[in-house]
């Protein structure tokens, strides 16, 4: 049999809890070649992210252990080596890059520094390193890479630091990359590029990826073969044309299905009078223009859509209408009259009118109130709306709207998964039945298929309620299937704005086409954005490293 | 930078202003000076003669006025009992106490960081169940108990070091040892702590992935992370010494400010005391600076 870069074999992995034993990798296997893209495909807690800490010795042992199992690299079992050899294979044989760059990278030591020690750790001199930490900022892209390098992470914007991560581990040229969900905390844009880069550097370079990632697009867009794990099993395997267009497993086929942007686009019907009229909102955080004239119509029980990248002033715009911050200018007339002159009090009682979901139920949920508390409290600050004696049977009739049931009531938000959270929040925020709600990037901390049970939930509430809904998101496709209209920001600027229809068939802006032109699609056959990067004859920046 | 060290500075020295005002209106809140100067049984002539002496009929701003510029000057009046000037003799007790801070604090640091980072490293282990153990005892035993039962054992059934009073490097070994307790009893839980966190953070994890050594992982990459609220601690208990370690400067005959204050408050040396709260007030306040500064050397966030 010939010998893999890598292979996994049965490997476990369990947790010791106080809650007792998690079995959170169950008896995986799978290999990967000399210069084979591989993804593994998961949602949360299917043990994705565990099975690859596991290749690099980062699980935390306790209350980690590897119960079983083998991960040989060229042949050698990583799991019984000697612990210097081991410690010597990360960085030098395999590296890693992670989600979250802000948080991955120190934010203490400059960049240049921490490229540097990446090379000077496995023996190699810091004049050197140095040198070689440049040269690597600027294959990167970095802009300006000598001054880059006397840079803190923080001055850097969310792709750079991806990109300087990237840097860091490619820095000993290693056989294998192991990508953690790269690109998932970045704009649509940024991703493309970040992609883009990645899949330059493999080919320069020759190395193996291993990428884990829960979005079919990047899986698409970059791996040759995939890997499907659900509760710590792996379901399928196969290449990625295979997986896609004949899925075997019932969750992988769920997965393929639950991808956005594939339902019928939404009509809007005539428009009549408005619920929220705004004209021409300005905000600004001192020299900053967060808001530049943001004007729009809302029907009732229509849904808009607000898309644009971080720092398009969308989640700006949320919060000025619910006047949570105050906007320097502009109005918004809240069935003829403007929510911005309100007073406090007349706010107060408007309140109940506005609602509003946010991104990350985790932290919008006080952890130590029960769900009954959670949703009652709405009638403790109303309490003209409800008697008390009928508290417990409107919640139970909102927890069955929200597709859970009454005996979860008494229950805390910890004990509920991301999606059952983020239904108690839209629970809580119907308790007042408001005629808007505003969803600020309610499901993109959800995983897919569970965006698209959210999803589903808003339309129906949509559908039988009549309820209006300002949706905001970063990322075109999940608006698709729901909204009515889409209004397209950036830089504090609406850019584009028409019906769903209008702007997804014939997009008149570039941005928002090259928005588009970004989302990746699960596809392989429609690779999306990122042209093939330039075969053999490029130029190669970095050379190969001789063995 | 530079910025940054004029506005810490300024902010310092407005919260200093804050403090002559108040220590004045204070003193002059207390009572009648002349009946705290003079004796009890002072003639009210000689309380009015005192007064005139000490322009204490004047308006109280004109009085206040007057004090500032004294205390821009450096001139804190005499003290009663010495017959030197107030500041002189603050300074000369000041000097030990702060040598006395100096040297138990960097002891403590130095201690308190080694200990605490490799109980958190291994967290669980018997080193870290035992230095907890050790650091919460430290944290809890009271100090003057503690100096006498040292006098007892080292100075007494031993006789290797003296009881008290100075003059040789022995005379600081007691002292020291004994105000060495509880900061670093503290301190150690407040490293081990923040250690705790630095190692479990998402850049330890990478440095791990990059390869590097245990050692420098936490000495350099979360020890320097974990440092800022170490700081903030270390601050507030090298400004508890600074004050004057009352009770254990007495207990040693240590002459430092903490005794100086004491005593001149039973002696009723009222310069003097007010001049111990203005230098060692100061002294705080530069320390504060200081710290400031280091919090901005360590993590570059707040230094832009």
């Amino acid at each position: 049999m010939a010998e893999h870069l890598l292979e996994v074999r049965n490997l476990s992995v369990e947790f010791h809890t106080a809650a007792g034993v998690v079995h959170a990798v169950k008896s995986i296997s799978y290999h990967l070649d000399k210069g084979e893209k591989l993804a593994i495909l998961g949602e949360s807690g299917s043990g994705k992210s565990v099975s690859s800490s596991a290749i690099m010795n980062l699980i935390d042992m306790p209350p980690g252990r590897i119960s079983g199992g083998e991960i040989l690299l060229d042949g050698r079992d990583l799991l019984t080596m000697p612990a210097e050899e081991r410690r010597e294979v990360n960085g030098r044989r395999v590296a890693m890059i992670f989600q979250d760059p802000l948080s991955h990278l120190n934010p203490v030591y400059s960049v240049g520094w921490q490229i540097a020690e990446a090379m000077t750790t496995h023996g190699l001199a810091g004049s050197k390193a140095r040198e070689e930490g440049l040269r690597l900022l600027r294959r990167v892209g970095i802009p300006e890479p000598e001054r880059a390098m006397r840079k803190y992470p923080h001055e850097f914007s969310g792709g750079q630091r991806q990109r300087v991560m990237i840097a860091m581990a490619l820095a000993l040229r290693p056989d294998l990359l192991i990508a953690d969900e790269p690109t998932t905390a970045l704009d649509v844009t940024v991703q493309a590029e970040v992609l883009k880069l990645l899949k330059e550097l493999q080919r320069e370079t020759g190395m193996a990826v291993l990428i884990i990632t829960h979005d079919l697009g990047v899986v698409a867009e970059i791996a040759d073969r995939v890997v499907v794990m659900e509760k710590g099993t792996l379901v399928e395997a196969g290449t990625v044309r295979e997986i896609y267009k004949n899925p075997q497993h019932p969750y992988t086929r769920k997965l393929i299905a639950a991808a956005p942007g594939k339902g019928v686009m939404h009509e809007p019907g005539a428009r009549a009078e408005p619920l929220l009229s705004v004209r021409d909102v300005r905000k600004t955080y001192g020299s900053f223009e967060a808001l530049k004239g943001i004007s729009f119509d809302l029907m009732p029980g229509e849904t808009m859509a607000v898309v644009g990248e971080s720092g398009s002033g969308k989640s700006t715009l949320a919060r000025a209408l619910l006047r949570l911050d105050e906007p320097d200018s502009g109005t918004a007339l809240w069935k003829g009259r403007d929510l911005f002159a309100l007073s406090p009090s007349e706010l107060y009682k408007l309140r109940r009118d506005l609602q509003m979901v946010f991104q990350d139920p985790t932290q919008s949920l006080n952890p130590r109130m029960t769900v009954f508390q959670l949703i009652s409290e709405a009638w403790v600050i109303h309490p003209d709306i409800l008697p008390k004696a009928r508290w417990r049977e409107r919640v139970a009739e909102l927890l069955a709207q929200v597709g859970l049931s009454a005996e979860h009531m008494s229950r805390y938000p910890h004990q509920f998964s991301g999606g059952q959270r983020q239904r108690i929040a839209i629970a809580r925020a119907l308790a007042l039945e408001p005629q808007l709600i505003i969803c600020d990037e309610a499901v993109s901390a959800l995983d897919v298929s569970v965006q698209a049970q959210v999803i589903e939930l808003l339309d129906k509430l949509r559908r039988e309620m009549g309820i209006a809904f300002i949706f905001i998101a970063h990322d075109l496709p999940v608006v698709r299937d729901f909204a009515d209209h889409v209004m397209v920001m950036q830089q504090g600027e609406i850019v584009e704005l028409g019906t769903i229809r209008e702007v997804f068939e014939t997009p008149r802006q570039a941005y928002t086409r090259a928005l588009l032109a970004a989302s990746l699609s699960p596809d392989p056959d429609a690779k999306a954005g990122c042209p093939e990067p330039p075969a053999a004859d490029a130029e190669i920046l970095i050379p190969k490293r001789s063995h | 930078m530079l910025r940054f060290i004029r506005q810490r500075a300024l902010a310092s020295l407005i919260s200093l202003i804050g403090l002559i005002v108040m220590v004045f209106f204070l003193s002059r809140m207390t009572g009648d000076p002349a009946a705290l100067f003079l004796p009890v049984e002072a003639s009210a002539e000689m309380k009015d003669q005192f007064r005139e002496l000490h322009g204490l009929n004047d308006p109280i701003l004109v009085q206040f006025a007057r004090y500032v510029g004294d205390v821009a000057t450096g001139d804190l009046g005499q003290s009663l009992r010495k017959a030197r000037p107030a500041l002189d003799v603050v300074l000369e007790a000041f000097t030990w106490t702060l040598w006395l801070a100096i040297i138990t604090m960097t002891l403590v640091t130095g201690a308190a960081i080694v200990v605490g980072s490799l109980g958190a490293f291994r967290s669980g282990g018997f080193f870290d169940r035992f230095s907890s153990m050790i650091s919460l005892v430290g944290a809890s035993v009271p100090d003057f108990w503690l100096a006498i039962v040292a006098i007892v054992i080292f100075s007494i059934n031993f006789a290797i070091l003296p009881t008290s009073g100075t003059g040789s490097v022995l005379h600081w070994i007691l002292p020291i040892a004994v105000l060495f307790v509880r900061p670093f009893g503290i301190i150690v839980q407040v490293v081990r702590g923040a250690m705790v966190g630095a190692l479990s953070s998402a850049y330890v994890k990478t440095a791990r992935a990059k390869g590097v050594k245990s050692g420098p992982i936490i000495f350099i990459h979360a020890l320097r992370n974990a440092m800022l609220p170490v700081i903030t601690v270390v601050g507030d208990q090298a400004a508890s010494l600074l004050n004057g370690a009352v009770v254990v400067e007495t207990i040693f005959g240590f002459p430092g400010v903490g005794k100086l204050m004491i005593d001149s408050i039973l002696q009723r040396d009222f310069n003097v005391v007010l001049a111990a709260i203005l230098v060692t007030a100061i002294a705080i306040f530069l320390m504060n600076v200081l710290i400031d500064l280091a919090y901005a050397l360590l993590d570059p966030r707040i230094r832009h």
